[in-house]
């Protein structure tokens, strides 16, 4: 929809700016001495009006030739040719409306007189079109402008939001009960390691909600905390959980959002060592080539565990805060090989 | 005397993953007068095994575990078990009590809540507990939608087998015969639960003792007058009731005409 139609004041405003220069065009037109006062300025107001209306169409070619993205060439020749079209457009309804004031007595030969001006008045039509585009240049910037702002503050609405979700997730109800519950346990039997674990526990909490409140940690800070978690993970799985990492210098220096990594080592954890009887293995993985950065969470499962109800919500997770982060920038899959569950996540590289 | 039967020494068999969680159960139970721990199991496959072989009167059971879950557990185990799921997870509890489990206790948990649990377990002893149909709908739900894989019990072993690798259920006396790649497993349970927890777009109840997996039928063959049989892919041959009949053509119809459609 065009912008000026569509708001009813808009439109009056834009028809009242048009009131100056009806009267330009009159006195104008009076000037040469074709028409009286009288005649040009009863010709005058109707072709201003067509204008107004026929000008909006200047609308439709400036956004099919943007500014700064389409060559001056093409700029020129769009608006050449619309321009003639809407004046020749315009010429030819002033020449009907002369005919049709030519049957009025006082305007009899009107129309005669308009045919003598029909030159001057193509050229005035031209400057018209000319005039109107530049207008609905100036519309068309204000409106990026105006999107473009939206469209940064929704992303960062959607950032945030998939920040909270991701920092609300991160601290698993059942993990913290499952924890608990084995502090409960070792407490009889095994005080130092209770210790241990309420200590591990509590590091691990801290450090989640330090985190929380930054735009971007760098890897190695991310590996801390999911070795934190990790670590309190195997005083409950024991032996059954093993760790491997794999971590190059230049990727450790990258900077991503706190906690993208902790939902996938949490499935990694819940879908794949707990379901082994044997145990299992989580391996993390970063490193960077070039302008990329390449993080893989990988584990090890048993393909024949009960089918569980839960799950695919930390993907969901790591795929949001990825797109909100870096759009299309962001590469992110999961999948199944060779007995193993890998999670690789590729996003360009910032240190 | 009432007094006596009431501190009858009850078996409890822990299961749980979790080698501090098991701890924890065997420390707080062995405090708690009227219970022996009869049996430790880390898996469900275990946990089966164990209960066989020590035919325990209470099973304490970890939901989410390797092998088996609870709920499969408990489908396994003896009907007069009384079953108490021990979990850190709420959201199971209403199937649970929809298994007809004695109790339902949250990680972590005081000591008393657990005497609580055993108190009802006891009460629950040798009782019925739930109906098989009721235990496969629960897993059937634990599944999401209709159930993936059945497991059945073999004195002290478990056999898992995945849906699609059911040739037949055929209902016998207490039992429903399952027929798998050759191999046959009996399980406790009437052939209208477990045709009831599978999925009716893949299994179709053919006969008052017959459910066929659709995959594995080559063909439908007249018999005698207004009479059927279908002839599996294995080469054995089922005979189809005259609704059961009806069912199969509707439904082997349905399919044709949306291949047909493709």
């Amino acid at each position: 929809m065009h912008p000026i139609l569509a708001s009813p004041t808009r439109l009056a405003s834009y028809l009242a700016a048009w009131v100056p220069l009806a009267v330009v065009l009159a006195a104008l037109l009076a000037g040469p001495g074709a028409f009286s006062l009288g005649e040009a300025a009863v010709i005058a107001l109707p072709l201003a009006l067509a204008f107004a209306f026929l000008g909006l169409s200047a609308w439709y070619p400036c956004k099919s030739a943007p500014l700064g993205r389409a060559g001056w060439l093409r700029l020129a020749a769009t608006h050449g040719v619309a321009a003639m079209i809407t004046s020749a457009v315009w010429v030819f309804l002033g020449g009907a409306i002369a005919r049709l004031l030519s049957g009025l007595r006082a305007f009899s030969d009107l129309s005669l007189r308009y045919a003598a001006q029909v030159r001057p008045l193509f050229a005035a039509g031209v400057l018209l079109y000319l005039l109107s585009v530049a207008l609905h240049y100036v519309l068309l910037s204000f409106e990026a402008a105006r999107e473009a702002e939206q469209r940064e503050a929704s992303q960062a609405l959607f950032a945030r939001e998939a920040q909270l979700t991701a920092l609300k997730s991160q601290i698993q109800p059942h993990f913290l009960f499952n924890s608990l519950n084995s502090i409960s346990a070792l407490v009889g039997n095994d005080p130092t390691r209770a210790r241990e674990m309420c200590v591990g526990l509590a590091d691990f909490l801290r450090r989640s909600l330090a985190v929380g409140d930054r735009p971007t940690i760098r890897v190695s800070e991310e590996i801390t905390l999911a070795r934190g978690y990790l670590d309190v993970e195997r005083i409950r799985f024991g032996k059954r959980l093993a760790v491997e990492e794999q971590i190059d210098p230049a990727g450790a220096e990258c900077l991503v959002p706190p906690l993208l990594l902790q939902p996938l080592i949490e499935n990694a954890v819940v879908h794949g060592v707990a379901t082994m009887v044997e145990g299992g293995l989580v391996r993390l993985e970063a490193s960077r080539t070039g302008h990329r950065l390449r993080i893989v969470v990988e584990n090890t499962f048993d393909p024949d565990a009960p089918p569980k109800r839960r799950g695919g919500r930390g993907l969901k997770i790591v795929r949001e805060r990825l797109a909100a982060f870096y759009g299309e920038e962001a590469f992110f899959a999961a999948k199944r090989v060779d007995g193993r569950h890998l999670a690789v996540i590729s996003i360009p590289a910032q240190a | 005397m009432p007094e006596l039967t009431r501190t009858r020494e009850l078996g409890v068999l822990i299961v749980d993953d979790e080698e501090p969680a098991r701890m924890l159960l065997r420390e707080m139970l062995e405090r708690q007068p009227g219970y022996r721990v009869v049996g430790e199991a880390a898996d469900g496959f275990e946990a089966v095994r164990l209960a066989a072989q020590s035919s325990p009167d209470i099973a304490l059971l970890d939901i989410e575990m390797p092998k088996l879950d609870g709920f499969e557990v408990a489908e396994l185990l003896d009907p007069s078990v009384a079953v108490v799921f021990v979990t850190a997870y709420d959201h199971y509890a209403v199937k649970a009590f929809e298994v007809h489990a004695a109790d339902y206790v949250l990680k972590p948990f005081r000591a008393e809540r657990l005497a609580e649990a055993l108190t009802r377990a006891r009460e629950r002893v040798g009782g019925p507990r739930a109906d098989p149909g009721a235990l496969s709908a629960a897993a059937r739900e634990q599944q999401g939608g209709h159930r993936t894989r059945i497991a059945v019990r073999d004195g002290a072993r478990v056999h898992v087998i995945p849906v699609e690798r059911l040739d037949l259920a055929e209902s016998q006396d207490d039992y429903v015969v399952l027929r798998s790649e050759g191999k046959k497993f009996l399980k406790p349970q009437t052939l209208s639960s477990l045709a009831a927890s599978l999925d009716p777009a893949r299994f179709v109840r053919v006969h008052r003792s017959y459910v066929l997996n659709l995959d594995r039928i080559l063909s439908i063959e007249r018999y005698a007058k207004n009479s059927h049989v279908a002839i599996l892919s294995n080469g054995s041959r089922v005979p189809l009731s005259r609704g059961g009949y009806a069912r199969l053509r509707a439904l082997l119809d349905g399919d044709a005409s949306t291949r047909s459609k493709a």
